[in-house]
Order: C-alpha cells, then sequence, then structure tokens
C-alpha cells in the first residue's frame, strides 16, 4: 500500500466519493436492465453507466493519477469521450433491429403511441435503410 | 490514512461493479429475447471496462488504461456488429 | 488546401486525440499528429462525409451546458425510478421535426440516446418524423414538445 501513503487526505476523499458513485450508478442501471419488464425499457438502463457512472469513475482516475505522478493526467477522458459518442450508435442500432425484429413478427410495437400526434409508425416499417441514423 | 480511505473505496467500488457484472451476466443468459442478450453484453463490457479502471487506481499504473480502452472500443464494434447481424441475418451486406 | 481544411472539427478531434494517446507535447510528436489528422481529413473527403456549415459556433457552448444539465436531471430521474417500487409508465412518442441537415440529426439522435430515459429508435425521412421511447412519461405530449423547444431549436440554430 506504499503506493497511496504519499497522497493529501483530501484528494483520497475526492477519489473516493468519485469511485464510488459511479460505481454505484453503473450497478443501479444494471439493477434497472434485470428488473426492467420489456426490452424497449430495458435499453435505458445502460445509459446510466455510461453518462454518469463512467464520468464519475474516470474523473477519480484523472484525480488519483494527476496527484500521484503530480503533473496533469488527463488521457483517461479519451475513454470518456469513446463511450459518449459510441453508446448512442449502439442503442440505436440495437433498438431498431429490436423494432425490425418485432415488427416482422407482427408485433405492432410503437403504434399504440399515447395521445399521438401522428400514426404514422406502420407506413416506415418497409424504409429502414435512409440515413442510418 | 489516505491509503485506508482508498483501499475501502476500491474495494467497495470493485464489489459493486462486480455486482453490476453479475446482473448483466443474468441478463445475458436468461434473455428472453437475443437483443436482451446483446444489450446485457454491451453492459458486461462497460462494467468491466470501469472495474479495470479501478484495478489501475489500485495498482496505481497506467497500464490498465490502455486495456480499458481496447475493451471500450471492442464493445462498440462488437454491439454494432451484432446488432446488424440481429437486424439483417449477415453483418456484411 | 482547400481539401486539406474541409474538415477543421474533425482535424482539431483527431490532433488531440493523438496527442491524448502518446501522453507528450513534444515538437515530434505535434508533427506526427498533425501528419495523422491531415490524412484522416483527407480519408473523409475519401469518403464524402456529410458536411455541415457551423453557422453559430457559439450556441454549441450553451446546447452542451443544456445536455449536461438534462442528463444530470435524467439521471436522478432514472436513478429514482429503478429503485423505487413505481412502475415506469413508457410509451413510444412520434415527434415531427424540422430539422434537416444529417449532422444535426445525428447530433439530436446522441443526445436523445444518451440521455437516460429517451431512446431514439427509428427516424423516417420520407415523413421526417422520429420514433422516440420515453421511459417515464410524465405527460406524453409535452415531453416531445420540450425536446423539440430546447433542442432541435437550437440545433436548427446552430445548423440552417
Amino acid at each position: 500500500m506504499s503506493v497511496f501513503d504519499g497522497l493529501p487526505v483530501w484528494i483520497a476523499v475526492i477519489v473516493a466519493i468519485c469511485l464510488v458513485a459511479g460505481a454505484a450508478i453503473t450497478f443501479v442501471g444494471t439493477v434497472g436492465l434485470a428488473r426492467f419488464p420489456t426490452f424497449y425499457q430495458r435499453i435505458h438502463a445502460p445509459t446510466l453507466g455510461t453518462s454518469f457512472g463512467a464520468f464519475f469513475v474516470i474523473v477519480g482516475s484523472m484525480v488519483f493519477f494527476t496527484a500521484l505522478e503530480a503533473r496533469p493526467v488527463i488521457h483517461e477522458v479519451l475513454i470518456l469521450v469513446f463511450v459518449l459518442i459510441t453508446t448512442p450508435v449502439t442503442l440505436m442500432l440495437l433498438a431498431r433491429a429490436a423494432l425490425y425484429r418485432d415488427r416482422a413478427e407482427g408485433n405492432d410495437v410503437g403504434a399504440d403511441m399515447p395521445a399521438a400526434e401522428n400514426r404514422s409508425a406502420r407506413s416506415d416499417v418497409g424504409d429502414t435503410d435512409q440515413t442510418g441514423l | 490514512m489516505s491509503a485506508t480511505i482508498l483501499v475501502i473505496a476500491i474495494l467497495v467500488s470493485q464489489v459493486l461493479l462486480g455486482g453490476a457484472m453479475c446482473l448483466a451476466g443474468w441478463r445475458l443468459l436468461k434473455g428472453p429475447r437475443a437483443q436482451d442478450r446483446v444489450l446485457a453484453l454491451d453492459s458486461l463490457y462497460l462494467s468491466g471496462m470501469l472495474l479495470l479502471l479501478t484495478f489501475g487506481i489500485g495498482s496505481g499504473q497506467t497500464i490498465y488504461f490502455e486495456a480499458a480502452l481496447v475493451i471500450g472500443l471492442l464493445s462498440f464494434v462488437a454491439t454494432a456488429a451484432l446488432a446488424k447481424f440481429l437486424m439483417r441475418g449477415e453483418v456484411i451486406e | 488546401m482547400r481539401r486539406v481544411f474541409a474538415y477543421p472539427v474533425l482535424w482539431v478531434a483527431l490532433f488531440g486525440m493523438w496527442l491524448l494517446l502518446s501522453r507528450s507535447v513534444a515538437p515530434g510528436q505535434l508533427l506526427l499528429a498533425a501528419l495523422v489528422s491531415t490524412i484522416g481529413c483527407w480519408a473523409a473527403v475519401a469518403v464524402e462525409a456529410p458536411k455541415s456549415k457551423l453557422r453559430k459556433p457559439a450556441l454549441v457552448l450553451k446546447l452542451i451546458g443544456r445536455v449536461l444539465l438534462d442528463v444530470f436531471r435524467s439521471n436522478i430521474a432514472v436513478l429514482q425510478l429503478t429503485v423505487g417500487r413505481r412502475a415506469p409508465r413508457s410509451a413510444f412518442v412520434t415527434i415531427p421535426l424540422e430539422l434537416r441537415d444529417p449532422n444535426g440529426l445525428a447530433i439530436l439522435a446522441c443526445i436523445i440516446t444518451a440521455t437516460p430515459g429517451s431512446a431514439w429508435i427509428n427516424y423516417n425521412a420520407r415523413t421526417s418524423t422520429v420514433l422516440v421511447h420515453v421511459l417515464d412519461t410524465g405527460d406524453g405530449i409535452a415531453w416531445g414538445e420540450a425536446v423539440k423547444h430546447s433542442y432541435e431549436a437550437l440545433l436548427l440554430e446552430i445548423f440552417e
């Protein structure tokens, strides 16, 4: 444990709070993944981990290594940027795949909108190859 | 003092992230459908990546950063390919 | 020269990424970073990545601030929802959009999906509507209006 001994206590407290907060948020996110009853509800759960869960753990890591090496260590921010950019893309692809599969099986997902402004959800089954969004 | 705080915090966060991986693994096994499993795999990757970062803090070495970065990129490629496969039945058209 | 600087934002992003990965600002690394990001921008020119003009770059900061605030708020909301006993009233919402710029749409999709509690499912280019799944609709229509007014208006100002 010699690595930690030179650190000031207030830095250790900041790092500890960040780590535990990030890990707890990620954990609650996967609790949602395990608990929610439908797929479209479950897809919201991992975004907790990818937004603030990852943010807190990475900030904790940055603060820790900056204090440890006595110079700014900010390369962890790359992980945060990659995670922030890639997660929406994968979740969107996955949601569209799920929607496509559900509709191919005849489950009319997305047509039961509350107070729907526009009931055009059925008509876009065939044209999923439009903008790649 | 600071060593005690950090050791306890790292332990707690590792237990939490390990628990997160277990929950994601449970969803991965239970399904019920393929998209649920892919989503669970994605959050398994994420929790594993954050766990590696806490290992990096615990050991005081920045080597773990590279591993975490690679896992983060792999999770993107894997999930994107699997989602594409679910939609079309093939990865490259 | 025009081709080299066709994507200034991409160039700066690649430059910063290289320096962060190599963890130094030595002159050699700066040179390599410039080389790598220039080649990357050539690649973007070769694949003809859709290009938009940032008309009001200053508003980007406002957008980032608003997104951070909303992500913070919805994190807390989803945390309460996950731990609490109340079952979420989730629903699909269709929102008509006026935004046409492909990059603007991509950014809007990323914002909506990255915010916990809402996920961008499918965009229909013909009717220019988007199908969004909302984890907990306080009141369904108000949610769509909020997105429209807070984000789309800002993106319209930035890009068009």
